[in-house]
C-alpha cells in the first residue's frame, strides 16, 4: 500500500539523460523554458506593478491612451524572431533523428495489444525488454499487430508512433548504462498503462555476457528463421533462385527499383516487401499477373514478415542488413522470463 | 411568442423584464428570446461541467496509487468521458452559447439575434446530442479518450462509441446554427452608427470563434460520419486491415479540433477584453490590434492541425511546415496578452470578483500559452508527445484561460442577466481557491511529462506517486472552488440584492438597459455615436 511508504522519499523532478538525443533535447528544452520564464515574469511583473501603481484611489482617474503601433509591431516581431531561434534549432535535432547512421544496429520491435515483442537480429526474441550495449547507436524497425501504439524511453526524449500498416522507425544512441522505463504512449485500449517494460543499457562486458547467457540458439538467427518461413509457406516453388519462374526472383532484389505493371517505379525497400508478402496484387512487378501468389494477410504475423524481409535482405548480400545477423550466438528469452525484471513495475 | 403574462406578478411594482414577462415551461422551453435561451444553455452546460467534473474527480482519485484503485476498464472510461462531456458539451458552447448569446444583440443594438428560431433549435440539438452522450455514459461509457483515434475506435473497442460518435454529430450542428447565426447577426443586425471599428471585443472574438464553428464543425460531423460507417459496416476507410488508413483519421479529426482549441478560447479572450477595460476604467490598448488579432487566430487555426502528428510517421518537411505555422499562431495569442497588460497603464484599477478572474486568466493563460511553444518545436515535442505535459498545457489554457474567462464573464454580467448582486466576499475568496487549487493540479503534470509519464494510465511507475499525489490534492481544492459560486449563484438568483442596472460603471451599451433587459433589450433602436470603450467620456453616457 502507498500509505506504507513515503511517496515523497523519491520525488524526481527531472529525467535522467541517457542518450546523446537527450542531451541536445534537454539544452533546447531549458532554452525554451527559459525564454517562457522570463517572459512569464515580465509580464506578471507589470500586471502586478500596474496593479497596485493604479490602484484606484478615492476617485477614478485614468488616462486613456488609444495604442501604439510602434509597440505593437515591438511586442509581435521580437518575440517571433526568438521563436524562430526555436523552430530551427527544433527543426536541426529532428531532422537528424531521422537519419541513423549507417553502423546502427538494427533491431525490430512488434507492438500488440498490450506487449511488446522485439526480435534481435541474432534470432532472438524477448517481450517488454530491450537490451542494448552503451555507445553503439540502435535503429529499431516498429510494426504493429492491431491498433496504434507508441515506444517511448523517456531518458532517451525518443519516442515514435507505432502505425498498423507501417514500419515506423527511430534511433537512439545510449550513454549511460541502466535498468531504464519503456512506455506506450498512444492510448491502445484497456490494458494500455500494461504496455510497458525496461530499457537494459548494458556495458561491452555485461552486453557480452548477456548475449553468451542468452539461449542455446534452437531458433537459429533471424535470416534462418525467415528462410524456414519461406520454405514451410511454398515461397520457393514460385520464387526460384536464379531463374524467371511465375514469380520475381529475390535475389539482389532489395533497396533495388522495381519497375511496376502500371509503369510507376518503386524501390524494394521493407514497406514494399512486407505490402507485397501481405496484399501481393496491390504493386504488381512489370512482366508477372496478378493473383498468382496467395494473400499472406492473415495468415502471417508482423514478426514473421519482419523474419522473412531478414531472410530476403540476405539474398542481397552487399546491401546494409542486420550486420549483427550471422555471427552472433541467437538469445531466446521467453515471454516468461522477460517478467522476472518487470517485477519492479507497479503491476 | 412574447405575449402578456397571463400571471399576476407575485411582487407587485417590478420592472417587467425578459424573465417576468412570462411564465411557466412552455415560456421557457418554447422561448425565441436570446436571453432566454442563454440561460437555458446556462443551466444545460452547468450540468455537463459538473458530469465532467465528478468523472475527473473520480479518476484523480485512481491516481493517488501507483497501481490505480479502480480496473483500468473503469479507468478508460472516466477519462474517455471526461474529455468528451468537457469539450464538446461545456467548452465549445461554454462562451458563445450563453454569455454571447445573451450579449451579442444587445452589444449590437438589436432585439434578438438574426435567426431566433434557429438559436432556439440549437438549443434542443445541443440536448439531442447531450442526450446520446448522457445515454452512452449510462450503458456503460465509451473507452476511446476524447479524440477517438481509428482504428481503435472503429473496429477494437466493446464500448458504446457509437452513441458518444452520434451525441458528438449531433451536438456539432448545435454549435455551426450558432456560429451561424452569430456571423449573420453581426453582419446585419447592427445598429446605426455601430460601425466595426466600434465593435466591442467580445463581439470580434465571437464573430470570429463563429467562422471556425461554421467552417470546422462540418469535417468534425464528417469524419464521425465515416468512423460510424467504418464500425458498422467494416468498410475500408480508417482501418489499414480492411484497406483504411489511420492517419486518415488523425488529419480529418485534428482539421477540426485544433481549431476548435480556438472555439474554447476565443470567446475567453473577448471577455478578457471586456473585463479588463472595465476595471481599469480605460480603453482598450490596441483596439484595431485585439480585433485583428481574433481574425488572424480564427483564420491561422485551421492550418496548424499538423502539430498534433509530429511522431506519427508525417513527412518531416510536413512537420517542419507546421511547427513554423504553429509558432505563427503564437503571434496574435501573444499580442492579446501585452495589450491587456498595457490596457492596465495609467488606469484605474479596482479588484471587483470579474477582474481577480482577468488576473487568475492572464497568468494560467500565458503559462498555457508559452509551454505550447515546446509542443510547437519538433524535437521537444518529440520528447513531450503523449505525455502528462501535454495534458498540464492544455489544462492551463482550457481550463486555467477558458473557465476562468466564463466565470470571469458570468460574475461580470451576472447583474446584467439576473438583476441581481452575489455576495462578493464569498466570490473572491472562490476565485483564490480555484487559482490555487488549478495550480496545484496541474503545474506537477508539467514535471511528471517531462520526466515521462504517459497520459491516459491507470497505473504508473511509485516513482511518479508524490508528483500524482500533489495532483489530486490540488485537484479536490479546485472542485471546491468550482462549488461556492454554483452555491451563490443559486443564492443570489432569489436572494441577491438588487444590482441596478450598471453596478460596475461600465460604458457598453448593455449597460446602459435595464437590468434585467426587457424582452426586445432597447425601447427604441439605439444609435451609436462612440467606441464601446469610451471611459474618458464616461460621466456623459451614464449621465
Amino acid at each position: 500500500m502507498w500509505a506504507s511508504s513515503f511517496p515523497f522519499a523519491d520525488l524526481q523532478l527531472f529525467p535522467v539523460a541517457a542518450s546523446k538525443q537527450a542531451t541536445q533535447i534537454d539544452q533546447l528544452y531549458w532554452f525554451i523554458t527559459a525564454v517562457s520564464a522570463v517572459m512569464t515574469l515580465l509580464i506578471f511583473a507589470c500586471l502586478l506593478a500596474f496593479a497596485w501603481k493604479y490602484r484606484r484611489r478615492v476617485q477614478v482617474e485614468s488616462t486613456q491612451i488609444e495604442g501604439s503601433t510602434k509597440l505593437e509591431l515591438t511586442w509581435s516581431i521580437l518575440p517571433f524572431l526568438v521563436m524562430l531561434i526555436m523552430f530551427a534549432w527544433g527543426a536541426q535535432l529532428f531532422f537528424a533523428a531521422q537519419n541513423p547512421p549507417k553502423d546502427a544496429m538494427e533491431i525490430f520491435v512488434t507492438g500488440k495489444q498490450w506487449m511488446w515483442k522485439v526480435q534481435y537480429p541474432n534470432g532472438g526474441s524477448e517481450i517488454n525488454a530491450l537490451h542494448v550495449p552503451v555507445n553503439q547507436a540502435v535503429k529499431l524497425t516498429m510494426a504493429s499487430e492491431d491498433v496504434i501504439h507508441s515506444f517511448s524511453i523517456p531518458v532517451f526524449r525518443v519516442r515514435h508512433d507505432v502505425m498498423p500498416g507501417h514500419y515506423n522507425s527511430l534511433w537512439f544512441t545510449p550513454t549511460k548504462p541502466g535498468h531504464y522505463h519503456l512506455f506506450c504512449t498512444e492510448y491502445c485500449g484497456m490494458e494500455h498503462s500494461g504496455m510497458v517494460g525496461w530499457v537494459d543499457v548494458l556495458n561491452d562486458r555485461d552486453y557480452a555476457n548477456w548475449l553468451a547467457g542468452g539461449g542455446t540458439g534452437t531458433a537459429g538467427s533471424l535470416v534462418e528463421q525467415g528462410r524456414s518461413i519461406f520454405m514451410q509457406n511454398g515461397c520457393s516453388t514460385c520464387h526460384l533462385q536464379d531463374q524467371q519462374g511465375r514469380c520475381p526472383v529475390l535475389r539482389g532484389l532489395y533497396n533495388k527499383p522495381v519497375q511496376l505493371a502500371d509503369g510507376r517505379t518503386v524501390i524494394a525497400d521493407d514497406a514494399y516487401i512486407r505490402e507485397s508478402i501481405l496484399e501481393p496484387n496491390a504493386k504488381i512487378a512489370a512482366g508477372f499477373q496478378p493473383n498468382i501468389m496467395p494473400v499472406y494477410k492473415g495468415q502471417l504475423t508482423e514478426a514473421n514478415v519482419i523474419q522473412l524481409i531478414a531472410y530476403i535482405r540476405s539474398l542481397s548480400p552487399n546491401e546494409p542488413a542486420s550486420q549483427q545477423g550471422d555471427q552472433q550466438r541467437p538469445v531466446v528469452i521467453a515471454p516468461t522470463d522477460a517478467n522476472s525484471s518487470n517485477s519492479g513495475t507497479s503491476r | 411568442m412574447a405575449t402578456i403574462a397571463h400571471e399576476i406578478p407575485q411582487v407587485a411594482p417590478e420592472e417587467v423584464n425578459y424573465l417576468n414577462v412570462e411564465h411557466g415551461w412552455k415560456s421557457w422551453l418554447l422561448t425565441t428570446d436570446h436571453k432566454r435561451i442563454a440561460m437555458l444553455y446556462l443551466f444545460s452546460i452547468t450540468a455537463m461541467f459538473f458530469v465532467g467534473g465528478l468523472m475527473a474527480v473520480l479518476f484523480r482519485i485512481n491516481l493517488l496509487q501507483p497501481e490505480g484503485i479502480f480496473s483500468p476498464e473503469t479507468y478508460n472510461r472516466l477519462f474517455s468521458m471526461h474529455g468528451i462531456v468537457m469539450v464538446f458539451l461545456f467548452l465549445v458552447p461554454s462562451i458563445p452559447a450563453t454569455l454571447a448569446n445573451f450579449l451579442i444583440p444587445i452589444m449590437v443594438g438589436a432585439k434578438d439575434l438574426a435567426f431566433p428560431r434557429v438559436n432556439l433549435l440549437s438549443w434542443y440539438l445541443y440536448i439531442a446530442g447531450a442526450a446520446f452522450t448522457l445515454y452512452a455514459i449510462v450503458r456503460g461509457g465509451v473507452d476511446t479518450g476524447w479524440t477517438f483515434y481509428a482504428p481503435y475506435s472503429s473496429t477494437y473497442s466493446n464500448s458504446y462509441v457509437l452513441a458518444a460518435a452520434m451525441g458528438i454529430f449531433i451536438a456539432g450542428f448545435s454549435s455551426i446554427l450558432t456560429g451561424l447565426n452569430f456571423i449573420v447577426t453581426v453582419h446585419k443586425m447592427r445598429a446605426p452608427g455601430m460601425t466595426w471599428g466600434r465593435l466591442p471585443l467580445f463581439v470580434w472574438s465571437n464573430y470570429a470563434t463563429g467562422l471556425i464553428q461554421v467552417l470546422g464543425t462540418p469535417v468534425l460531423a464528417i469524419t464521425m460520419l465515416l468512423l460510424a460507417f467504418e464500425r458498422i459496416a467494416h468498410v475500408g476507410i480508417f482501418d489499414p486491415n480492411i484497406g483504411g488508413d489511420p492517419i486518415l483519421f488523425q488529419h480529418l479529426f485534428w482539421f477540426y479540433s485544433h481549431p476548435a482549441v480556438y472555439i474554447m478560447i476565443l470567446p475567453g479572450m473577448g471577455v478578457i477584453s471586456e473585463i479588463v477595460s472595465c476595471f481599469s476604467k480605460k480603453r482598450i490598448f490596441g483596439y484595431n490590434f485585439v480585433a485583428f488579432s481574433s481574425m488572424a487566430i480564427a483564420v491561422l487555426s485551421f492550418v496548424v492541425w499538423g502539430h498534433h502528428m509530429f511522431v506519427t510517421g508525417e513527412s518531416v518537411y510536413t512537420g517542419l511546415a507546421f511547427s513554423f505555422l504553429s509558432f505563427m499562431v503564437a503571434v496574435p495569442s501573444a499580442i492579446k496578452v501585452f495589450n491587456w497588460t498595457a490596457t492596465m497603464y495609467k488606469g484605474s484599477i479596482s479588484f471587483d470578483t470579474p477582474m481577480l478572474y482577468v488576473f487568475g486568466f492572464i497568468g494560467l493563460f500565458t503559462i498555457g500559452g508559452l509551454t505550447g511553444l515546446h509542443l510547437a518545436t519538433l524535437a521537444t515535442d518529440v520528447a513531450t508527445h503523449g505525455t502528462y505535459f501535454v495534458v498540464a498545457h492544455f489544462h492551463y489554457v482550457m481550463v486555467g484561460g477558458m473557465v476562468m474567462a466564463f466565470l470571469g464573464g458570468l460574475h461580470f454580467w451576472w447583474p446584467k442577466m439576473t438583476g441581481r448582486l452575489y455576495p462578493e466576499g464569498w466570490s473572491k475568496f472562490s476565485a483564490l481557491i480555484i487559482f490555487i487549487g488549478f495550480n496545484l493540479t496541474f503545474f506537477p503534470q508539467f514535471i511528471l511529462g517531462y520526466l515521462g509519464m504517459p497520459r491516459r494510465y491507470q497505473s504508473y511507475p511509485p516513482e511518479f506517486q508524490a508528483l500524482n499525489v500533489l495532483s489530486s490534492a490540488g485537484a479536490s481544492i479546485l472542485g471546491i472552488g468550482y462549488l461556492i459560486p454554483m452555491i451563490y449563484f443559486v443564492w443570489s438568483w432569489k436572494y441577491g440584492p438588487k444590482a441596478g442596472n450598471n453596478p460596475w460603471g461600465a460604458a457598453g451599451l448593455e449597460w446602459q438597459i435595464q437590468s434585467p433587459p426587457t424582452t426586445f433589450n432597447f425601447d427604441e433602436t439605439p444609435i451609436v455615436k462612440e467606441e464601446a470603450y469610451n471611459y474618458g467620456k464616461l460621466e456623459e453616457i451614464l449621465g
